[in-house]
């Protein structure tokens, strides 16, 4: 996406932002949030928080920010205080034919079916189990999860390293 | 890894218009009965953008993003308030309490539309008057052009502006709709337009020696005995006639 129009004209910008991290932010936020929490929920607040942020940001701290990272920063400070905060409510309700889409064949339908790292990886601590997430599911590099978590990157790579050793380990027993 | 890789999915398909409905980059709209057909009612938090008669969901959601530049998406509901103030604006045909979105329109358009709003149901006027009426007496095309854009028509009645020579003119959802609605408010549209037949702009009566437009609530109370009609604004005042000063047919001299 173009990152000097999302200083120059937000608006007309911020749809290519939602477009270009939709996928990857519902990705990993699923992975990291309760099962009770929606996880379409938290990213919807945070693309909210998002814009909100854009429009009050300088325009050079805009066209410098490291945008992949920095949604995630928003996500993942969401995610933790999900269990915590009572459920949003949004604005309005949309139409149930969208839910309808979803149902069937959409990402819910594999929340029935749960395979067994789903479940290994929920047993996780916190730290470990968001490196490996980013890692892995999002696709993000570790000086960009460093970013995001605004930890040392050897810090990461020690906690992916022991999170995939504990996934493994409980996979073989 | 090719197991933590897989849990990898697509975002359900709702949330890019969750987050544009929130924050004001797209639209909401739902669809209710209409006075011909369906009717779209698109809204965003500063009111009702967008009004378009019709059953066809995806023609209306082309023309909304051609015409504002953002998409709009189908919503389960209106915000309960919003809701509540469509439909007794729409019920009285008066705009009330409800909020408009006048951000897509040019400021000339907005002035011809409020001044359209000031026309009760059951009555029209030319667009000469609304012309006059906002001080631009020479810009009754531009009026016609500013009506016929109308992005919130039946809310903002553009259907009470008629052509100058007293026929109900064209509609962008068609003539026999502007009639039908016309007809629908109380209007006698055939007895308006027989008159206009007969070159009749005006009516007064004998009794006050006062002129109106035809359709004025004051006019409609005279009796047809002390009815005069009249073809022009001159027509009156030679008779010895001054215009009405609730529909004001003229200007005041």
């Amino acid at each position: 996406m173009d990152q000097k129009q999302l200083a120059t004209d937000l608006d007309k910008a911020f749809g290519d932002l939602v477009a270009e991290f939709r996928d990857g932010l519902y990705s990993g936020v699923r992975r990291l949030v309760p099962q009770s929490v929606d996880a379409e929920d938290i990213c919807a607040e945070a693309f909210l928080r998002a814009y909100r942020a854009l429009a009050d940001m300088a325009l050079a701290d805009i066209r410098r920010l490291d945008l992949g990272p920095w949604m995630w920063t928003i996500a993942l400070n969401l995610s933790r205080n999900a269990a915590r905060r009572r459920a949003r409510k949004p604005w309005v309700r949309l139409d149930p034919a969208w839910s309808a889409a979803a149902a069937e064949g959409g990402p819910e339908s594999l929340v029935l079916d749960r395979s067994h790292v789903e479940t290994l990886l929920e047993e996780l601590p916190h730290g470990q189990r968001a490196a490996v997430v980013l890692r892995y599911i999002v696709g993000l590099s570790y000086p960009e999860i460093a970013t995001a978590t605004g930890r040392p990157e050897g810090s990461i790579k020690a906690d992916v390293h022991r999170g995939l050793e504990r996934l493994r380990r409980s996979e073989a027993s | 890894m090719k197991e933590l890789e897989a849990l990898a999915t697509k975002a359900p398909a709702s949330l890019t218009p969750q987050v544009l409905l929130e924050t004001g980059l797209a639209d909401g709209y739902v669809t209710k009965p209409g006075p011909a057909e369906g009717m779209f009612v698109a809204f965003n938090e500063r009111g009702i953008s967008a009004v378009q008669l019709g059953t066809d969901a995806a023609a209306f959601e082309d023309w909304f993003h051609g015409a504002m530049g953002r998409p709009a998406f189908a919503v389960a509901d209106m915000p309960a308030t919003l809701e509540r103030r469509f439909d007794a604006a729409v019920a009285k045909g008066r705009v009330g309490t409800l909020p408009i979105d006048w951000s897509s329109m040019s400021e000339f358009q907005q002035l011809v539309l409020r001044k359209t709003a000031e026309i009760l149901p059951g009555q029209v006027r030319p667009y000469s008057w609304v012309a006059r009426e906002i001080g631009r007496p020479k810009a009754a095309r531009a009026v016609g052009t500013a009506l016929a854009r109308n992005p919130v028509p039946v809310v903002l009645p553009c259907h009470r502006v008629v052509r100058n020579d007293g026929h109900i003119g064209n509609y962008a959802f068609g003539p026999e709709v502007k009639r039908s609605i016309l007809e629908h408010e109380g209007m006698d549209v055939g007895g308006f337009e027989a008159m206009a037949d007969r070159g009749v702009r005006l009516t007064g009566s004998n009794t006050t020696k006062i002129f109106c437009n035809p359709t004025c609530s004051d006019a409609r109370r005279t009796t047809a005995r002390h009815t005069v009609e009249f073809h022009s604004e001159d027509d009156a005042r030679q008779a010895g006639y001054r215009p009405c000063k609730h529909c004001r047919p003229a200007a005041a001299a």
